[in-house]
């Protein structure tokens, strides 16, 4: 999968590439041409739409081109608090994401190493997730935790949850719903990169009288960080801009709408284009920002 | 008492979580059985029903016909295209090398939302009305990369001198790739070409900025969650759930039967 080839593989054998003929342009072209056109332009009517101004005959979901940089400051200052949730939101769920996915994919790549079968069986189950619609999962999630659903009347009985609380709407709610979204894409890198460690190093730390703890503070961990990496950048970065958990419908309620949610809104919606294209735009500087500050500290280049 | 701990704790641990994990594919798939009327929301007794008669919700089987419509091409040209890049990488030195690189790994780390709002931008722009053509562009863009990566993967591995060899028993470049390559890299390329299935199968951030009116499995069970979803979009949903699972078994159980073989060997 490519979740593991993020992991940072390395080829079994470098080969040493020949000089560029006309048959590597060839092989090149049409699918390079494909992402320019339909990957990187769009990011540039991103931008030239954030720009536009109302048009001149006032109709709704019409805009003319201009260079009005107050869309962006009109966006911060109605959306702040979607933007910081967004962030906030990804920053927490990728850390309890982590938390709960190392020790599963140690479990598969370590632990199992020696018994195919078994490993076999775990990885399907880490990913099984993915073979039924995520909208789905998150849907039978809101009705497991819905107001009069059997948990929450449970929890009320035992006095354990207050007669008039609730768990759909909260950002507690939304918190879970991504965490257990995007538990596969955390653990998948990170198994393959464990998957590939060398157990003798960890054999060696035993023999030079470390404990079991050193041994993972001081070997195992630094070793897997190009797995952890990947791993959370997987997770970060379709989290920061998710909608579908947020939504009223599913998880989330009126106060915790996200960056997706209010581009959602304004594009889909209201037809505000050059909002919604402001909002994106700042996600995507964000992101690129963070990922290129976050890979650079680390020093894993080659990702793909 | 301490030794059985620590030896025991760890897989109670992944015991625990791959139960926590299945709870709502369990649940999705029980609800699939519930006699519903209109909102399937509480358990009203056990039918066959809803898997006998998907099709009674119409839109349901629209929405799921057309997904299989739309993973299908952008599989195929993303796969093609994907495949092409994969190979030139591995194979030749050029210039623009890391530029193309970069072209790649972008649509990786870019969120869903971005890539949705421009393309439905661009489109806007371009007055190109949004329909079954602009989801499939879509999502041959966002599977692309996915395809480049894994099919790379696979063409690292290739020993050039098989190909080599195949030249000097004189057979020229197109034998040499249809006899030689091409078969070398086709658990490569059919394993990219799943992902790429099952990833536009199951989008729906990116369908839903550039579908318009066409309605897609994941974009039905959106808009009717609002109302309640019906108990066939489960079924569908599980139904899904089984034929992958069940080629997922089948590939790891025929490549460890052939591991077997060749130690044997």
């Amino acid at each position: 999968m490519a979740f593991v080839a993020l992991g940072g593989s390395a080829p079994a054998k470098q080969q040493a590439p020949k000089k560029a003929g006309r048959v590597a342009l060839l092989l090149l072209l049409p699918g390079v041409a494909y992402l320019g056109l339909f990957f990187l332009t769009p990011l540039f009517s991103l931008i030239l739409t954030s720009l536009k101004v109302p048009s001149a005959t006032g109709d709704i979901g019409r805009y003319d081109f201009g260079t009005e940089i107050g869309n962006y400051g009109y966006a911060i200052e109605q959306y702040l608090p979607q933007i910081i949730r967004s962030f906030s939101f990804a920053l927490v769920a990728t850390v309890i994401a982590l938390l709960i996915s190392y020790p599963i994919a140690y479990f598969i790549a370590v632990k199992s190493r020696d018994k195919p079968l078994l490993k076999g069986l775990l990885l399907t189950l880490v990913i099984a997730p993915f073979f039924i619609s995520m909208l789905l999962r998150t849907f039978a999630w809101k009705q497991i935790f819905s107001n009069d659903s059997w948990i929450v009347n449970t929890l009320k009985t035992f006095g354990i949850f207050g007669t008039d609380s609730y768990i759909i709407g909260t950002d507690f709610a939304v918190i879970f719903g991504l965490v257990y979204n995007f538990i596969p894409f955390m653990t998948l890198p990170i198994f393959s990169n464990l998957d590939r460690l060398d157990i003798r190093l960890l054999e060696a730390s035993g023999d030079l009288y470390a404990n079991p703890f050193t041994t993972f503070r001081k070997v195992t961990f630094p070793l897997s960080l190009p797995g952890v990496i990947s791993g959370t950048l997987l997770t970060f970065i379709p989290i920061s801009g998710d909608y579908v958990v947020a939504s009223r419908d599913f998880l989330g309620g009126p106060d915790t709408a996200m960056i997706g949610n209010v581009v959602e809104a304004n594009f889909l919606r209201i037809q505000d284009y050059p909002t919604a294209s402001a909002l994106s735009v700042m996600l995507m500087a964000a992101i690129v920002i963070l990922v290129s500050a976050y890979v650079r500290r680390s020093g894993t280049d080659d990702l793909l | 008492m301490k030794l059985s701990l620590g030896k025991y704790l760890l897989p109670t641990y992944v015991l625990l979580t791959f139960l926590f994990l299945g709870i709502p594919i369990a649940y999705t798939f029980v609800f699939s059985f519930n006699d519903s009327i209109k909102s399937n929301i509480l358990w009203r007794g056990f039918t066959w029903d809803n898997w006998l008669n998907v099709c009674n919700q119409q839109e349901v089987c629209d929405a799921f016909a057309n997904s299989l419509i739309i993973a299908v091409s952008a599989t195929l040209i993303a796969t093609v295209l994907g495949t092409m890049i994969a190979i030139a990488l591995v194979r030749y030195k050029f210039r623009f090398r890391s530029a193309t690189n970069l072209l790649l790994f972008l649509p990786l780390a870019t969120p869903e939302v971005v890539m949705g709002a421009g393309l439905a931008a661009q489109f806007l722009d371009f007055g190109w009305p949004k329909g079954m053509p602009t989801v499939i562009i879509a999502h041959t863009m966002f599977t692309l990369s996915f395809v480049v990566v894994t099919v790379k993967a696979r063409v690292a591995t290739l020993d050039p001198a098989l190909e080599e060899a195949g030249r000097d028993l004189y057979a020229n470049p197109a034998q040499v790739f249809m006899k030689i390559t091409l078969p070398l890299l086709l658990p490569g390329i059919l394993a990219a070409a799943m992902l790429a299935f099952a990833l536009s199968f199951d989008d729906f951030i990116i369908t839903q900025f550039n579908s318009g009116s066409i309605d897609t499995f994941p974009k039905f069970v959106y808009t009717a969650a609002a109302r309640g979803i019906p108990a066939e979009a489960n079924v569908i949903g599980s139904m899904v759930f089984i034929v992958a699972i069940a080629i997922v078994i089948t590939v790891q159980v025929r490549s460890s039967i052939r591991q077997r073989k060749l130690a044997k060997k």
